[in-house]
């Protein structure tokens, strides 16, 4: 299956990034990451591309890392249309202070406008 | 997120503290008291929580809370209280039909979340429940209280607006309130 990760560097979407490379170890599946600037988090998108990166060449995947511009929700989505992704993987959402999740506004762009399958890591 | 918030200008009104008795809407007699002190697994108030969430109808969590299953249901609480919020329950006799809480954020934000068991709802005991806690947190010098909806929660969302909450922001799946206590 061609896997679709966007991240943006909240700790919702390192766990997702973790859990899609464990799973595409197992699986096969073919693994692209898409960096995107989300304004909720505190890593630059420089430092995440290199997480990525140092990610999957240690898990022994190809290291297929690109940095979006633009609006991350869209940009995201256009991706997984013009090269025909499988699935849409992303973070699950964060926990408020007394455990609530909450998504992030990119999670919920892409749902909304994806037309290919969305999965959440929780 | 929580930056783009908007706090009302205006402070609230005087709530109601803690304690206060009624009879609901079911001819129940209920106490609200807010429940102070250390508090954790082994307590009677503690465990009589526990009970009450382990029994919650998993129909009307909110936003993945409480969990499911004791024992998450008590990692959560322990939690919870480990951040050294305000606490309010209501009691019917030594069963627990309600606890609301103010979870702090920062120094002057709370978040607030409040859960009354299926068999007391539709009783009036979720107002009276959450006046408490806002005086409960009002007496103490809490400022500002926030709390997430889904916004299709049109009760709940009732509620709120009953007891002084604005919209804060309204353009995610869950909608922000807010209300300033002092």
């Amino acid at each position: 299956m061609k896997v679709l990760l966007g991240i943006g560097g909240a700790d919702d979407s390192l766990d997702a990034l973790h859990e899609t490379v464990e799973r595409a170890v197992e699986t096969g599946d073919e693994v692209t990451v898409a960096v995107v600037e989300n304004p909720d988090s505190d890593r630059s998108p420089e430092d995440i591309v290199e997480v990525a990166r140092e990610t999957l060449t240690e898990a022994g995947l190809e290291a297929d890392v690109r940095q979006l511009s633009g609006d991350p929700g869209s940009s995201i989505v256009q991706l997984a249309e013009t090269e025909e992704f499988d699935q849409i993987v992303l973070g699950g959402g964060q926990r408020s202070p007394m455990g609530k999740i909450r998504l992030g506004n990119i999670a919920e762009f892409v749902l909304l406008n994806a037309r290919v399958s969305v999965k959440l890591v929780r | 997120m929580s930056d783009e918030r908007a706090y009302p200008d205006e402070v609230a009104d005087e709530f109601p503290r803690p304690p206060r008795e009624f009879e609901d809407g079911e001819g129940r007699t209920i106490e609200v008291r807010a429940w102070e002190g250390e508090h954790g697994p082994g307590d009677d108030a503690f465990e009589a929580v526990v009970e009450m969430y382990v029994e919650f109808d998993p129909a009307d969590r909110a936003q993945g809370v409480p969990p499911v299953g004791e024992e998450r249901i008590r990692e959560w609480l322990e939690n919870l209280f480990e951040q050294d919020g305000y606490d309010v329950l209501a009691w019917d006799d030594d069963e627990v039909a309600g606890h609301a809480t103010l979870v702090p954020d920062n120094e002057s934000t709370y978040e607030l979340a409040i859960f009354v068991h299926q068999d007391y709802q539709g009783a009036g005991i979720g107002t009276k429940l959450i006046e408490a806690l806002l005086g409960h947190g009002q007496e103490h010098g809490a400022e500002y209280v926030w709390l997430t909806v889904e916004r299709w929660n049109r009760p709940a969302v009732a509620l709120y607006e009953k007891v002084g909450f604005d919209t804060a922001a309204a353009e995610s799946f869950e909608m922000e309130m807010a209300i300033r206590l002092n």
